[in-house]
């Protein structure tokens, strides 16, 4: 059988994202080579309470904004949030 | 109290009330002639709906780092600049109370200006920060932007 590498992330969420999932972050599994897309995918999957927010959230890896394609590494600080309202 | 960054701006995320006349004191230096503030303050209500209070929380880390990179967009702009403030308030705050700060400082009053007002919509397009606002009878989470990388 051929073997599937996954990586195990606990994703920090915060705003609408930390109130629906109950918590500060959210222990998810993705498939290597894993992607901030993925990443999305495998939280609203995991937290489907978080799906209908799916189209909006945002992916930051360390401390940065991320790009769809952006690759996640093992031990990255990965964070999944929606559209930002400071001020 | 914010602590000075190596740039002597003043960069922080506060739990306490800001005190906008303090932190004016603490940033003007003799080669300054113009001190722009801006204060953010919330509103007695969202669309006429009366609001009681709002909850400020902030991706910490991640919030200063983008707070610092706004000052170095602004700089990079107006090398004039003396100093900025960029101060954001978390928790919970009622109306009038003050959400974000922000002061720039300059020799002359356009950089002052316009420093200022890059300042705050800079914040508002890349600092992650969110709002849940409460009213009389129920809460909604503000709704918020994507974040713009790139400052215009």
């Amino acid at each position: 059988m051929p073997t599937v590498d996954h990586l195990s992330l606990n994703v920090l969420v915060f705003g609408q994202c930390r109130a629906l999932v109950g918590a500060d972050t959210a222990s998810v599994r993705v498939t290597v080579p894993a992607t901030a897309a993925a990443v999305v995918e495998a939280v609203c999957e995991q937290y489907p309470q978080l799906a209908p927010l799916r189209a909006s959230l945002l992916v930051a890896v360390n401390e940065e904004y991320a790009p769809n394609d952006m690759p996640i590494q093992a031990g990255d600080t990965v964070a999944v949030f929606p559209p930002i309202a400071g001020g | 109290m914010p602590d000075t960054e190596p740039s002597d701006d003043l960069i922080a995320l506060t739990q306490a009330p800001i005190d906008a006349p303090s932190i004016v004191r603490r940033l003007v230096r003799p080669p300054v002639g113009a001190v722009a503030t801006f204060e953010g303050v919330v509103r007695d209500n969202l669309r006429g709906r009366r609001t009681r209070y709002l909850d400020y929380e902030a991706y910490a880390p991640m919030a200063l780092r983008m707070l610092r990179r706004v000052a170095a967009e602004a700089r990079a702009k107006h090398p004039d600049l003396d100093r900025l403030a960029l101060i954001h308030r978390l928790g919970r705050l009622r109306v009038s109370e003050t959400s974000v700060l922000v002061v720039a400082t300059a020799p002359h009053r356009a950089t002052a200006f316009e420093a200022c007002r890059f300042g705050i919509d800079r914040i508002k397009t890349l600092v992650p920060i969110w709002k849940r606002e409460y009213f009389e009878d129920g809460d909604v989470w503000v709704e918020g932007v994507r974040p713009m990388l790139d400052p215009p």
